[in-house]
């Protein structure tokens, strides 16, 4: 199963969306609760990233038999030091952001504690993607 | 225990979600973070928090939450309450402020 959802930049009124799709959809295919959780985070700390981040991104979903693939490409500012934006407690994110109680520097860490394999490219002043992979035995 | 008894037990004000108290919680979490709940908060947990917003709904939804307490008097938006009920989430609201609540919900699911 293939899935795409356009996010836009900004736009926190939709943040979330894609991961309570995705959500519903795992749990008709019938798979693990446990599994379901970790999906949902990693989507979402994803999708958030880029309405808090990004000018705009794409999420593309791919559900196979033994996983469920995630790529998740941003038009953004970039991060200048991948190391650092993985810190815990670590954010770049505006005070408005912050004020609505994202921005804590917990996105990134909770997509890695929750994936089985997590990969970053990014590209200053271009955006960047993410690839996260969930195996679901 | 039921949502219902500690609403009661707690003298919460429901803003939304009268029909869904029945239902079964297990424990706390408070935080005014979304990505700390999104990571650490358990499915079936209250949630206390000062935050108003829609997302809070979201992430209560996505996380299978048995509902919101907000704190010191604060009133979810309009969006937040519409969500709350096509979710079947209840928000519920208190004069405490987060501390005093946690200690006493704490000391009810103890």
């Amino acid at each position: 199963m293939y899935f795409e959802y356009k996010v836009v930049g900004g736009d926190f009124t939709i943040a979330g969306v894609a991961s309570s799709q995705v959500k519903k959809t795992l749990k008709q295919l019938g798979i693990d609760s446990s599994i379901i959780k970790r999906v949902v985070v990693a989507l979402y700390e994803a999708e958030v990233n880029v309405v808090a981040h990004a000018y705009e991104g794409v999420i593309y979903v791919d559900i196979k038999g033994d996983g469920i693939k995630l790529k998740v490409e941003d038009k953004g500012p970039g991060i200048p030091d991948v190391s650092l934006a993985m810190t815990k407690g670590f954010s770049t994110a505006s005070s408005s952001v912050r004020e609505m109680g994202f921005g804590a520097g917990m996105g990134l860490p909770n997509i890695s504690d929750n994936a089985d394999s997590f990969r970053i490219e990014t590209v200053v002043d271009k955006g960047t993607t993410l690839h996260i992979e969930i195996k679901f035995h | 225990m039921k949502l219902k008894e500690i609403k009661e037990k707690l003298d919460l004000k429901v803003f939304s979600g009268e029909s869904e108290l029945d239902k079964e919680v297990i424990g706390g979490y408070t935080s005014d973070l979304l990505s700390d709940v999104m990571g650490h908060a358990n499915e079936g947990q209250l949630w206390i928090t000062l935050q108003t917003h829609k997302n809070v709904m979201g992430v209560a939804s996505l996380k299978d939450l048995a509902g919101i307490i907000l704190v010191k008097g604060f009133t979810p938006d309009a969006d937040t309450v519409a969500l709350s009920k096509s979710e079947g989430i209840p928000i519920l609201g208190t004069e405490m402020e987060a501390f005093e609540l946690s200690g006493k919900l704490y000391n009810l699911l103890n």
